[in-house]
Parts: structure tokens; C-alpha cells; sequence
């Protein structure tokens, strides 16, 4: 068995009181790249903040390869839903990239030379090179997308977190996403991806969590992703059918 | 120029500067309203101060004063939590029922206390260079001079320590959070130096004017540029133009100061609005019309490409059968004609080898949607350009 990446123990978060999720205990083996499903207001999105700490949880620990979040941010890797930012915001599609640079700058310091060309090569993997300098709001949905990606690949972590990346992009998008998924996967990365189409789960995922509120299962797509757990999950009775 | 007119000048200068900046960022996180309240509430900060102090100029009024401008930020967000209220509506809670407190502390005591309403709210900026700053006994200028000038300098020092991080936290809060760059730290310093900046301001251009240097150069300086320092460059520019062609305004009119230059921002922000070169109205609609047009344009290309029967494309059949009206199938004619896209031979119409080869890469375009396409496209046409 591998060492473990990210180990989630007793998790309660909570809107105003109200739990989204509930107890939650995980572990995410270093070098997989695991799926996190589950429907609408499952605490997809909130299980990633709350490991990040951009949500204080109400019980529980988070330890990234043993120790507490805070110490180990320079390990991790963030992309954000698209819609959580203004796209008219005043700046550029390398601007954009080379804030994946800041956390490891600190703060005060402003990011020089070797962080640009860090930039423009994250740029140039994602396919974006040639749009360095256009104005955020003037790239189409998938182009923003790959751009958050560019910024995430900067920061050249060992855990890379996804909050649907896959959200409404274009053909050319999710490929460029689905390679760069493998490189990082070839390089031992750990990834996780909150995800919606479950039809893609078994080709692009090695690993599956199942999410409602509580955990409902987590472990190899081959073992976990059946029938079962997708029902359990999504309450009805679910039939995905799995291309062999 | 006498040297009271270059001081009042100078003054206002400063203070646009001063608001310009944080200004900015609240127009960017969307928190306008929130200058609003911090300019109201901090009134009973401003009259506590000076019961104690009995110095409009004094530290500790300024500090009081940026105190319950703080005081109201955490009180809006602490009812907005509560998830029973909005936040605009929580704003609209807050800054009246101190303002008010502000306004009836003044009117309980304005026997023995020289400071009244009309002044907070509206300021007089033609009485600042009176209160002069005597340093052993030789004149070093107006006092409110020298205060808006140190909070002035405090501004830039901690815009150009921390812009990276005020950056990154408006632009995306969860990552500045993931990256350690604690967004509350940055979101209370940046209302700090919102309220500070409003209380040192509110001497020279009153309460309620204020809200107009921080927002409204800001908020025209967005529709110039798409660059962050650009845009705060912008802002202050804008904001200096104003206050200096505001107190000539007021001069001319033999009106206020303040009033004025709130008048000028609001004729830059108008003019900007109407004729910015790519966010302003005219252009918008500009671009909307050509757009039309363009469109009508391609699909008149597609009928003639999809149609080899002469009825089809004859001129004045193309009305019918593609359903448009006479000016309409004019101006597109037209168009085409002048980019070469057709002949018209005997009143028929035919595409030519440019107009065909433009066809099948539009349609490409739209089919495929592949970026590369369009990009070639943009340089050598000006459809789906913008």
C-alpha cells in the first residue's frame, strides 16, 4: 500500500448549524487520481474547502502526508469552480497564472522572472500560450478553465484538488484536462476531482469517492463503482452501464 | 493663484488620491455600498472624539472615527450571517441608526460645541488652509494638509507591500485562503484603510461627498482599462482631474467646492460611459449593430452557396426567400459586394472564390469551435471579432 496523501478524520461541517457533511473519514492514497461523486448538495465542494481551510469545519482534522494543512500548503494544489471568481476582473490570462506562484513567494514578494517563465510554460501545456496576454472576460468557458488549470500546474504541488473542472468545457478543454490528468498521474501525483458525469468515471479515475452528506464508500473504481453504491448515494435506483 | 487657492487644490488632490486607491478595490470586491456606510456611521466616532478633544484635527478623532467605521463593517456582516437579511439590507440598518445617533449628539450640544451638521455632511474645503500647522512658531501649512498627507503615504506604502495579496483576495478568495493569505486580515485592513481615509476626507469634502472620490473614479477608471494598475492609475488620475477642475467650477459658479467636484467626476464618469472605446455605450451598440450585420451577412453567403437555381439568386427574389426586409438585403449586398465576396451578373447573384472559401471557414468555425480557426480569421475579417 502506498503512503497515505490526505487522511480525513471524524469531518462535520456545517452552514449555520445545519451539517452538509457529516463525520467524515478518508484516506487518499498517494499517486491515485480519485473521482468525488455525488448529487447536488452532497458536499462535494465543501469537502475540498474544508481540507484547504477556506472552511473552518465544526469537528475533525484534516492531515496532508501527516501533518496539518497549514504546514504543508506549498504540497497542494487548488482549482476552484470557474463560476466562484468575476471574470471581469481587471487582468490577464498570465496574470491569472501567476498568482499559482504567490503561495509559494509569501507574503510582501513579488513574483520576478523564474515565476513568469514558470507561467508561460504552465500556459504552454494547457495549450493557452498564445493568449497570454488577453483580458480574462475575452476567453471562452473552456479556455478559463485551462487557464485555473495553467495556475494550479505553477504551483508544482504534490496534491492537486479539482472542483469540476469539467463543468461546461469544450471538446478541446477536456482533453487537454484528461492528458494533463495522466501526466500528473505518471509523475506519482495525487489528484482529486470532484466530477458529474459518472458515465466517464472508470475511464478517467483510478479511485472513487462516493459523497451524500456522509461517506458512502471510497476505494478502487474496479471494486467500489457499481450498482450499489451509486444507489445508496443517489437515493433512487441508479444503473450507469459500465463499458467493459 | 494666491497661495490659499494652491493649498485648497493641493488638499484635494490628496484626498482624491486617497480615496481613488482603496476606492478601487471596492468597486472590484462590489462593497460600493460600503463606503456609503462607513461615510455615515462614522459621524458619532467624529462627535465622541470631539467632545474629548475639541480638535477636529486630532488623532484620537481620527482614531475613534476609523474605529466605528470598522465598528459598522463587522456589524453589516455580523447581520447579514445571521442569513435573514441581505446585505444591502444590512447596510441600510446599520449606517442610518448611527448616523443618526452622530446627528442628535451634535443637535443635543450644539450650544457649546462648534461643529454642526452642515459641516459634516458636506465639508468646507475653502476653510481648510485657516487651520494652519505652526511647528516653533514658524507656519508649515494647513494641518489638514499634513494629515491627508501622512494617511496618503500610508495608503501607498501598504498598496505597493500588499498588492499581490489584495490581488489575488479579490480576485479569488478561495485561493488566496488556500494559498495562506488569510482573506480576513486583508478584507479588514482594506476597511481600515477605507474608513481612515473617510475620516480624514470628511473634514475636506464632507460625509456623503466622499462616497463620490472613492467610487466614482473607480468605477470609471473600470471602463477604460483591463489591467489592475492601470486601472488604479486611472482612478487617481481621474480623481485629481476632478478635484482640481471641481474648485475651478466652484470658483467660476460661486458655488461649493465639494459640490462641484462630485459634479465633475459625475460629467467624467457620464463621458466615459457614453464614449470609453470598448466598454461604452455608443460602441456597445455599435458593436451589436456590425455583429447583426456580419451575421445577415453569412447567412446570405449560405443560402447562395446551398442554392445553384438562378430564381434563387436573383436580387429581388433574395427578400422573399431569405425573409428579410429591403434595407436589410441592401446593406448586406452592399458588404458583400465591397469585400468581393459576389458578382452580380444580370441581377443574379454568385458567390466568388473569396466569398465561398470565407463560407466553408465560418461554418468550419461554427461546427468545429476550435480556437485556432477563429484566431486566423479575426486578423483577416472582421466577423465574430470581440
Amino acid at each position: 500500500m502506498n503512503k497515505i496523501a490526505v487522511k480525513v478524520d471524524d469531518l462535520t461541517v456545517a452552514y449555520n448549524y445545519k451539517p452538509v457533511l457529516w463525520d467524515i473519514d478518508l484516506e487518499i492514497p498517494e499517486g491515485v487520481l480519485m473521482a468525488i461523486v455525488g448529487p447536488n448538495g452532497a458536499g462535494k465542494s465543501t469537502l475540498i474547502k474544508a481540507i484547504l481551510g477556506i472552511l473552518d469545519p465544526l469537528a475533525g482534522s484534516v492531515e496532508i502526508y501527516g501533518k496539518p494543512y497549514k504546514k504543508q500548503r506549498s504540497l497542494v494544489a487548488y482549482v476552484p469552480q470557474k463560476g466562484s471568481v468575476d471574470w471581469d476582473f481587471p487582468t490577464t490570462a498570465i496574470d491569472v497564472v501567476m498568482m499559482g506562484t504567490y503561495g509559494s513567494l509569501g507574503w510582501i514578494r513579488r513574483p520576478r522572472q523564474k515565476q513568469k517563465k514558470a507561467s508561460l510554460e504552465a500556459l504552454e501545456k494547457v495549450g493557452m500560450l498564445s493568449f497570454k496576454n488577453r483580458q480574462i472576460s475575452q476567453l471562452s468557458g473552456g479556455q478559463q478553465q485551462r487557464i485555473f488549470l495553467a495556475r494550479a500546474l505553477v504551483q508544482d504541488a504534490s496534491i492537486y484538488f479539482m472542483d469540476e473542472p469539467f463543468q461546461g468545457v469544450d471538446a478541446t478543454t477536456e482533453v487537454t484536462i484528461i492528458n494533463i490528468l495522466k501526466e500528473l498521474r505518471k509523475q506519482n501525483k495525487t489528484v482529486i476531482v470532484v466530477h458529474h458525469d459518472l458515465q466517464t468515471v472508470p475511464e478517467y479515475f483510478d479511485w472513487v469517492t462516493f459523497l451524500n452528506v456522509k461517506k458512502i464508500a471510497t476505494g478502487p473504481v474496479k471494486d467500489i463503482f457499481n450498482d450499489d453504491n451509486l444507489t445508496k448515494t443517489y437515493g433512487i435506483n441508479y444503473k450507469v452501464s459500465i463499458q467493459e | 493663484m494666491n497661495s490659499a487657492q494652491i493649498e485648497i487644490q493641493l488638499i484635494a488632490s490628496l484626498v482624491a488620491i486617497a480615496c481613488a486607491i482603496p476606492g478601487t478595490f471596492l468597486v472590484l470586491r462590489k462593497m460600493a455600498m460600503i463606503s456609503d456606510a462607513i461615510s455615515h456611521s462614522i459621524l458619532p466616532g467624529i462627535v465622541i472624539g470631539f467632545f474629548i478633544t475639541h480638535d477636529l484635527n486630532s488623532p484620537i478623532l481620527i482614531l475613534f472615527a476609523t474605529l466605528t467605521g470598522v465598528i459598522t463593517v463587522v456589524l453589516v456582516e455580523r447581520i447579514q450571517k445571521t442569513g435573514l437579511v441581505k446585505e444591502d439590507t444590512a447596510i441600510g440598518l446599520v449606517f442610518p441608526a448611527l448616523f443618526s445617533i452622530g446627528v442628535i449628539l451634535i443637535a443635543k450640544n450644539a450650544n457649546d460645541v462648534h461643529l454642526d451638521v452642515d459641516a459634516v455632511l458636506l465639508g468646507e474645503l475653502a476653510f481648510a488652509p485657516f487651520d494652519r500647522l505652526i511647528l516653533n512658531g514658524s507656519d508649515m501649512g494647513p494641518k489638514s494638509l499634513w494629515i491627508i498627507g501622512t494617511v496618503l503615504l500610508i495608503t501607498i506604502g501598504l498598496l505597493v507591500a500588499f498588492f499581490k495579496e489584495l490581488k489575488v483576495s479579490t480576485f479569488d478568495i478561495g485561493l488566496a485562503s488556500a494559498l495562506g493569505f488569510s482573506p480576513a486580515v486583508l478584507h479588514y485592513g482594506l476597511m481600515s484603510v477605507s474608513s481612515i481615509t473617510t475620516v480624514v476626507a470628511f473634514d475636506a469634502v464632507g460625509a456623503i461627498l466622499v462616497v463620490a472620490l472613492m467610487i466614482a473614479p473607480a468605477a470609471t477608471a473600470y471602463l477604460l482599462t483591463n489591467d489592475l494598475k492601470k486601472m488604479l492609475t486611472l482612478a487617481i488620475l481621474i480623481g485629481v482631474f476632478s478635484a482640481i477642475s471641481g474648485y475651478w467650477l466652484a470658483h467660476w459658479i460661486d458655488a461649493s467646492i465639494a459640490g462641484s467636484i462630485t459634479t465633475m467626476l459625475g460629467l467624467v464618469f457620464l463621458l466615459v460611459y457614453l464614449f470609453a472605446p470598448m466598454k461604452g455605450l455608443i460602441s456597445v451598440i455599435f458593436k451589436e449593430r456590425q455583429q447583426r450585420i456580419e451575421v445577415s451577412l453569412l447567412t446570405f453567403l449560405l443560402h447562395l452557396r446551398n442554392h445553384s437555381e438562378i430564381e434563387e439568386r436573383h436580387v429581388n427574389h433574395l427578400n422573399e426567400h431569405i425573409n428579410w426586409q429591403k434595407v436589410r438585403s441592401k446593406t448586406v449586398l452592399d458588404l458583400a459586394l465591397k469585400n468581393n465576396m459576389i458578382t452580380i451578373d444580370k441581377e443574379v447573384v454568385s458567390l466568388t472564390e473569396k466569398g465561398d472559401e470565407f463560407t466553408s471557414r465560418a461554418i468550419n468555425y461554427i461546427i468545429t469551435n476550435e480556437d485556432s480557426q477563429i484566431e486566423g480569421m479575426k486578423d483577416d475579417f472582421f466577423l465574430f471579432r470581440g
